[in-house]
This record gives structure tokens, sequence and C-alpha cells, in this order.
């Protein structure tokens, strides 16, 4: 199917759906119009609302006074990934009345299994779009402004001074964004619901609230960068995020409505390998902490990625540390792929899910162990044998495999063995070689 | 004196990928401190990458820890290092 095809079929869909979302709103106007105006029994909320909520709003915890709360608040998610989907999910359904969505991504095949606003049709749309429609489908009475930004110092300063939000939710991925939300969060006085995830394990607590400590008083020095992994890096299993995510829409819920019991100067652990919720008690607000202290240095927000000495996104950032004659092309690779020793230094794990045929797997944290020296220096002799004495190394993306490369030609320097990094990894081979190669 | 050491947040990743340890600490002279266990988990108990777990004798950034280095260590005590995860 040629390109232009597809963008075709593409906006005749957008158009169908348009429409189809009209004639449902059409349908329900005129199927529920007596629920939707006011009526007499309750001057706050619509026939439609105190049934949809009747089952929050029947209980103490949240009473009609809450329920009129959460319609009057305002408030800021940033991030609409794993923890931002079931969070926005969670208090969209409970009728806070406007939520704003930041997130500057756009919806990926690898986001579906734990980003629960987007669906298959979604990918490669802004996720903010993605979730807005989603979230208006569920609740049409609310407020939802998508805005596709990237969270930085200046993006975040011109929305807060512009808007007062009750509670900001923090849904990012990474380091700086966590630090920027915190300072913003203690300079403007919002309650900061904070949540994290990676692999099996998760992390909640409400930073700033009510005299509580900060992100600053507990970690007054961000991390070093090569510390930190990314769920790309590491992986995440979907119900993880979502537990701490739906966590955060209660923490929230209950700041909205003034409830007691709110997660502040207290920790939440979730483990779900044995699924067990910790709760460790957090030091007390630090009086001289450099944002929320007495005498506070950080007074307006900084250049947070220059402050972590990382970028505020998730992304991988590309070394480049060999010479051009220690690399090979991904498309001259291509053509020599069978007759060669192709080592793939990718984890165990990611090589079982796919691999190129004809290749090794060493992993790159293994690389220096004795017994893969000596497993190693034996296939390089049979080959030397047969004549071959060039060695491609290859990864997922081109980094690890370089460093692998540097490693190598010092412990095999006596050796005659070449070793070639493969530029750009599988990422490039899936790319400009082979498009069914899973690009992960 | 024997206590329970516990890492999470990928800190057991320096530990041999286990979360739980049960510790038994030679007898001294004088009572451990915290800053002693530090130590002593840096040359007993790590596996790689030391930099990752102290720094400047004590954890490094992003490692959460809820007292001083000067806790008295009792025995039975269970000592969790939590670093910070990041990912949504
Ligand atoms: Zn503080």
């Amino acid at each position: 199917m040629p390109k232009q095809d597809f963008e075709d079929l593409k906006l005749e869909i957008k158009r169908l759906r348009e429409e189809l979302h009209q004639k449902e709103e059409f349908l329900r106007e005129r199927q529920y119009k007596k629920l939707q105006g006011k009526n007499v029994y309750n001057d706050q909320f619509t026939t439609e609302e105190i049934v949809r909520y009747s089952r929050q709003m029947i209980m103490p915890n949240i009473n009609p006074h809450g329920q009129i709360a959460l319609k009057n608040s305002k408030i800021l998610i940033v991030g609409v990934g794993g923890l931002g989907c079931p969070a926005a999910l969670y208090l969209a359904s409970a009728g806070v009345g406007e939520i704003t969505l930041i997130d500057y991504d756009e919806v990926e095949l690898t986001n579906l299994h734990r980003q629960i606003l987007h669906s298959e049709s979604d990918i490669d749309i802004p996720k903010v779009e993605s979730a807005y429609n989603s979230l208006k489908r569920i609740n049409s009475h609310i407020k939802v402004i998508p805005l596709r930004l990237h969270a930085n110092s200046l993006t975040i300063k011109d929305i807060i001074t512009k808007n007062k939000y009750h509670v900001i939710v923090d849904g990012s991925d990474n380091v700086a964004t966590r630090y920027l939300l915190n300072d913003v969060c203690v300079m403007n006085d919002i309650p900061l619901v904070s949540g994290s995830a990676l692999q099996m394990e998760g992390q909640l607590t409400v930073y700033h609230y009510q005299g509580g400590p900060c992100y600053r008083c507990l970690f007054p020095v961000p991390p070093p960068p090569h510390a930190v992994t990314s769920c790309g890096d590491g992986g995440v299993l979907g119900a993880v995020p979502g537990t701490i995510g739906v966590l955060q829409a209660l923490e929230t819920i209950k700041i909205l409505t003034n409830s007691s019991g709110v997660l502040s100067g207290r920790l939440l652990l979730f483990d779900g390998t044995n699924t067990t919720f910790r709760n460790v008690k957090l030091r007390e607000r630090n009086l001289k902490c450099d944002v929320c202290g007495e005498n506070p240095t950080v007074k307006t927000l900084i250049d947070y990625e220059l402050f972590c000495g990382s970028s505020s996104h998730d992304k991988v950032i590309n070394i480049d540390i060999l010479k051009c004659n220690e690399q090979i092309d991904i498309i001259d690779f291509s053509t020599i792929l069978k007759d060669n020793v192709v080592l793939d230094v990718r984890p165990k794990i990611e090589y079982q899910m796919c691999n190129l045929p004809n290749t090794v797997n060493i992993p790159f944290t293994e690389i220096e162990k004795d017994d893969v020296f000596e497993k190693l220096n034996k296939l390089f002799k049979n080959k030397l044998a047969d004549g071959i004495k060039n060695v491609y190394v290859l990864c997922r993306r081109g980094n690890d495999s370089q460093r692998a490369v540097s490693c190598l030609k010092k412990k095999f320097s006596e050796s005659p063995i070449i070793f070639y990094n493969v530029k750009g990894g599988l990422h490039a081979y899936s790319k400009f070689v082979d498009t069914s190669f899973p690009r992960y | 004196m024997e206590i329970n050491v516990e890492f999470g947040g990928g800190a057991e990743l320096l530990f041999d990928n286990k979360k739980v340890h049960d510790v038994l600490l030679p007898h001294k002279e004088k009572e451990w401190i915290l800053g002693d266990l530090l130590v002593w988990l840096k040359d007993n108990l790590l596996k790689e990458r030391p930099e990752l777990f102290l720094q400047d004798e004590s954890v490094r950034p992003g490692i959460l820890v809820l007292d001083t280095v000067n806790y008295v260590i009792k025995p039975n005590d269970r000592i969790i290092f939590i670093s910070t995860l990041h990912g949504g």
C-alpha cells in the first residue's frame, strides 16, 4: 500500500470517528436531556451527576461537600504514562472538575502494556490528545485540558502563573522533572502527589503538604545520572505503575476533599514480587532545606537539567567513543552478517526475546569475566583457523557495543582479531535493513 | 551481633541481586554505628560498583537514609536501604 493511501485512510478514519462522536453526543443529549439540567432536588448537581457519583457520595468520607470540592478542583497531571494514565482515569471518573494534562510524547507501541488511556489506534498521536479522548468518553461533565509540551522551568512557570492548581500529580519519568515539580509546588504552596515505578517496585508519597517534608528535604543532592534506570532499560510490569497511579488518585482525592490520613511524611514502598506494602516514616521537614527551609537559597526555578546533570526525559543519549575505522555501517553489516563472527552483547533475556541468526550472545555485564574470556578465546582461535579475523559487536542501540569493543580490544590486544562496532545496533537494523526486526 | 539488612529500589543489584541479607557483624570493642555498617557492607557484601553505594563515607545521593550515620545498631535491627525510583 503506498504511503499516500495510508495517510488518506488515516484521515478518513479520523473524520468517521468525529462523526461517530457527534452522533453519540446527539443521542445522549436527546436521551438524557431531562437528567442534565437543573433540578429542584439539589442545587449543586444535575440529576445525572448525583446518580453517577452516588456510590462515592453516600460515604461519610466523601459526602456531598466532598463531591462539591472535587467538582470545584483544578489539578495538574505531569506525564500521561504508566502513572499518569491510571491516576487521570480515576480522578476523571471521580468527578474532579478540571484536569490539565502535560506530556510532550506521542503514543508508541511499547507504551500500551501500561499506559491504559491509549489504544492501538492512538499510535503516533500525542499522548495528551489520546488521553483527552479517553477521559472525555468516560466523563463528559468535567473539563480536560490537554497541553502538549515539555515540562521545564519556562513552560511550567507560564502555566502556574496563569492557573491556580489545588494539587500537582507527578507522573514523570526522570529526575530533573521531579526536582522541577517539587520546587514549583513549594514556591506556589501546592501539595505534590509523587509516584514512581520500575520493574516490580513502586514508591509513593505526598510532598509539601501541611508542613510535611519536600523532595529536596529528603534528597538535597540529585543521584549520579548513571545510577538512574529508566523503564526503557530496566523494564516495568504495567500493573505496578498501575497500582501506584491509582493510589496517586486516591491521595489526590483525599487532599481535595480535605480528608485526614494523607500520605505525607511517610513513604509507601510497594514490592510487587511478594505483594508487600511498607510505610516508612520520613524525616520531618528540613529547616535548612534549599527550597522549603527557613532561609531558602532556591527562590526561583532553576535549570533542572543542569542541576541534575541529566536531561528531563527518559530517552537514551547516544555515545560516540570509537574511531571511524572501528565501526561498520548497518547496511554494510547486513551484507556480511552470514560469514562473520557477530557478538550480541545485550542481556540474555533481551537476546532470548529476539535475535539475528548466526550471532553469539555475550552480555556486556559479563564481558570482564574469566570464563567468558576463555569461551571467546576458543571461539576466536577456531575462526582464525578458518581465516576469519573480523569480529562484529552488536547491541540494542549501539552504545554498549562501543563500550564492549573498547574492552575487548584491551583484553585481546595480543590476538590478530579485529573488533568492529555495529553502528546504531539493532535499532538501526530494524530501521534500515529489516523493519520486521522488533524495535523495542 | 545478628542484624537484617534489606535493599530495594534497585540498590539490591549491587548486592548480588538479593533483597534480604541476614548479616552477622563481628564483635568489636566499641558499639557498631550505622557509619561502621556502611563500610562493613562495602567491604563484605557489596559485589560491584562501590561508587553507586558509598560516596564520601555516606550512602550516595538518591539512596534514602532516615537516620544519621551515628545511629547505634542493636541486635536484630532491620536496616533498609532504599534507592529512589524515577520511572513512570
Ligand atoms: Zn524541603
